[in-house]
């Protein structure tokens, strides 16, 4: 835009190089040490960033495989990671398609339909979608010890609770997709009408279509939102065959038994497909993110 | 728009049996959680099934149908704990509060004393016909019976030693069986399995007298139900625990607001919560900020894999990060201690200093959270007009001061909600401070348990779930100031929104 002296902007450049560089260095560090830890022998070891004995026991345990060291003990499996890991993406991937099915369904009613009181509900859904979940969990506590007693389906320690719960993530999401849907021109439902089409029809037809690049933004938000819940989930279940990845990983640093190494490895599985499923839809993601969805 | 009113489908009989099948399933859903005891629970259902009954059943809510799923989620999921929440911070709900009357007295009544003075061996016998009990103090044998874990009373008659006694360890296998069963004595007592050893008289710890008193056995001490309190009371007002659940009214807030307690640490952690949000905020929003106008440099080469990279913290699940960073701040063999320790000999105790621990924390919320200020402020700087800085940097100002006076005038009002949104997330960051330091270090001379960095969300959390005492009555109070917090955050967003979206033109 405004011409500078080659000789300063090249000093620019290296600054700017040298700085991110330096920045990356330290923010990607975590990671590079991870992986040096999940090759490492033992869980207490520290050592070089290249390991010097690089073993794959922790790995082994990680896919929940017993291992067998060289001096002949066998090492089993600490934690079940990939049942955890199981569990998470049942209950995200069912609760998510739930909150988008009700999102969707809402945020077109919302941006199109004639309803009577909508300004004032969506106003109190704004308000409303700022309370988290998390700060009823007394009570979300209280609900479900109630309900186990009529039903264990319904209880704690029961994944359909904890579906149930996720859905109440719905009215972040009703304001993104609404925000889309107000962007579409009105000449196209004006048209369906004119046609004869009802408004679920409209919706149905015109509007679902369109919305596929919206929608798949909110499942991939809901979807990493509910991966990442540890209070809900910690206070709803307790056994360790029904935990989610995000509760039964917090094991592995326990004070009393500190499982670093089991726990590198099992990190890098169960994150790695999250991780890279996150990258693939970054781009879609920033456009969605900008109309006030947080993520942790 | 389209007229809600003036679209009958075309044959209502389909919808109409569904409406009808799914209400019923409801209503049985309803109906069988108020017979269980749920009769709030099963109120709510009755509604749900109620709307869902005049809403999809006449042809005059058309539009409502839309919106009903969305609305009915948010009052059943997020209104309804809410206001219980609210609703418990007046009760005494914790562990020693936890049931109902009826039951506790049950509880109660069913507790038995162990008379020690009777207290007599007794072996176990493999017989014809089952096991006989042998014992040897009195001279008596009882059995053979079946010791199949049911219920039974057999009567002791003298008799002899049977030969084939088991071993003790044998014996250990039919525990449970034996506690099952009851042993009258020729002499009109009862004995019952106290133990691996022995067997003795066992009588009610308290008699139900009348559906609110018990009487204590032993010396005949009066406990009346009192249902101020929730529990049984004597005269002298002894307490008998436990309790049940009853309306305490503002007990809790006075516990809050009077008790040093609590009080004393209550002001640390709510400061603490503020500081915590407004530190994370600042540091995300200026981390991010920065590395997006780097990022938006036109000279800056290799833009596509630099973001890509600066994103991964963003990318990688929080749970994840939290722990493996966790990990790296150990004070005895994490790598961040290791690496200070060689480079300048220091070795920080992260996780037992509260400062540090507090520093701590905020270095991984900036971690965690500056990609997404990052992904945000990207945007925002594309949408700055060239042109004004252009003006101003042909007038001779500095870059620096072309983006203090016009850049960042310019992206703060659409930030505004944003960063609202951002301080409202971590001023209940929950999953960062429970998986980090669970609140720890603890404050010194508290009555509760309550650390250094535990925000408010997690104090309140740790009272209800993490300690013996489950204080879900207190953490319902707290709750409720948390509430008014988020009340008041959530209020000036709304107002930032409404004016973000004004300038822009009116939209939304």
């Amino acid at each position: 835009m405004i011409v500078e002296r080659p000789a300063t902007l090249r000093l620019k450049k290296i600054a700017a190089h040298g700085f991110l560089l330096c920045f990356l260095a330290l923010i990607l560090f975590p990671f590079v040490v991870v992986v040096s830890i999940s090759l490492r022998e033992g869980n207490f070891s520290t050592g070089n960033i290249i390991p010097q004995n690089p073993t794959l026991e922790h790995w082994y345990l990680a896919f929940g495989l017993d291992y067998t060291r060289a001096d002949g003990t066998v090492v089993e499996p600490p934690y079940p990671v990939l049942l955890w890991m199981w569990n998470s993406i049942k209950i995200s991937l069912i609760a998510s398609f739930g909150v988008l099915a009700v999102a969707t369904i809402s945020a077109y009613a919302f941006s199109r339909i004639r309803i009577r009181g909508k300004a004032a509900l969506l106003d109190s859904l704004f308000l409303i979608q700022m309370f988290p979940t998390t700060l009823a969990l007394v009570a979300i506590y209280a609900i479900f010890d109630g309900l186990g007693e009529a039903t264990p389906l319904l209880g704690l320690n029961s994944h359909t609770s904890l579906i149930l719960i996720y859905l109440s993530g719905v009215t972040l999401h009703i304001w993104t997709i609404k925000g889309y849907f107000d962007s579409i021109d009105t000449s196209l439902d004006k048209a369906a009408a004119i046609d004869g089409a009802t408004p679920w029809q409209t919706f149905r037809f015109i509007f679902l279509p369109l919305a596929v690049p919206i929608m798949s933004v909110v499942f991939v938000l809901a979807f990493i939102g509910m991966i990442n819940d540890y209070p809900i989930a910690s206070v709803l279940i307790r056994s360790e065959d029904q935990m989610t990845l995000a509760v039964g990983s917090r094991l592995y640093l326990n004070e009393f038994r500190y499982l670093w190494g089991d726990f590198a490895a099992a990190a890098i599985l169960s994150g790695l497909p999250i991780t890279i499923v996150f990258l693939i839809a970054q781009r879609y993601l920033v456009s969605g993110l900008s109309d006030g969805a947080v993520k942790g | 728009m389209t007229d809600a009113t003036a679209y009958p489908t075309a044959s209502p009989l389909p919808r109409l049996i569904l409406t009808a099948l799914v209400t019923s399933a409801i209503l049985f859903g309803a109906f069988y959680l108020t017979i269980s005891g749920q009769a709030v629970l099963g109120a709510i259902l009755l509604a749900v099934a109620v709307a869902a009954a005049i809403i999809f059943g006449a042809n005059r809510f058309y539009g409502a149908r839309f919106i009903f799923p969305g609305i009915a989620a948010v009052l059943v999921f997020v209104a309804f704990p809410v206001a219980y929440t609210v609703y418990l911070g007046f009760t005494n709900y914790s562990s020693f509060n936890l049931l109902t009357q009826p039951r506790v007295a049950e509880i109660l009544a069913s507790r038995r004393s162990i008379d020690p003075t009777t207290e007599t061996p007794f072996a176990l016998a493999e017989t014809e016909g089952g096991y006989t009990v042998w014992l040897p103090d009195l001279g008596l044998t009882a059995g053979p019976f079946a010791l199949d874990e049911t219920a039974e009373t057999i009567a002791a008659a003298a008799g002899s030693e049977p030969t084939t006694l088991l071993s003790r360890r044998d014996a250990l296998a039919f525990r449970s069986a034996l506690g099952q069963i009851a042993i009258t004595t020729p002499d009109g007592t009862e004995l019952r399995n106290t133990g691996l050893r022995s067997f003795a008289q066992v009588t009610p710890e308290f008699a139900q007298t009348a559906p609110d008193t018990l009487t204590r056995t032993a010396d005949g001490t009066v406990f009346t139900a009192d249902p101020s309190t929730g529990f049984f009371t004597s005269a002298e007002g002894e307490q008998l625990t436990p309790g049940w659940r009853v309306n305490i009214g503002w007990a809790n807030f006075e516990r809050v607001f009077t008790s040093d307690g609590i009080r004393a640490p209550m002001i640390t952690i709510f400061l603490w919560t503020f500081g915590f949000a407004a530190l994370s905020v600042l540091t995300t929003f200026s981390v991010g900020l920065l590395l997006a106008v780097i990022l938006q440099w036109e000279h800056l080469r290799f833009k596509a894999i630099y973001r890509i990279l600066l994103i991964l913290p963003y990318a990688v699940p929080a749970f994840i990060s939290i722990l493996v960073f966790r990990g790296l701040f150990n004070q005895n063999f994490g790598e961040i201690n290791l690496i200070l320790n060689a480079l300048f000999g220091l070795n920080p105790a992260w996780f037992t200093d509260g400062t540090l621990a507090r520093t701590m924390i905020v270095i991984v919320n900036t971690w965690l959270g500056y990609p997404y200020m990052m992904l945000l402020a990207m945007g925002f700087l594309q949408s700055v007009p060239q042109d004004h800085k252009k003006a101003a940097a042909l007038e001779g100002a500095s870059s620096l001061r072309v983006f203090f006076t016009i850049t960042l005038p310019q992206i703060i009002p659409p930030f505004l909600p944003l960063l609202i949104a951002s301080f409202a997330f971590n001023f209940n960051n929950l999953v960062l401070v429970l998986l980090l330091t669970r609140g720890l270090p603890d404050i010194p001379g508290t009555v509760i348990p309550a650390g250094e960095t535990d925000i408010l969300a997690s104090f309140t959390y740790r009272l209800a779930f993490n300690d013996s005492a489950q204080q879900f009555g207190l953490a319902g109070a707290i709750t409720l100031l948390i509430f008014l917090v988020v009340a008041v955050i959530s209020y000036a967003n709304f107002v930032a929104m409404r004016r973000a979206a004004a300038k822009r033109g009116g939209r939304t």
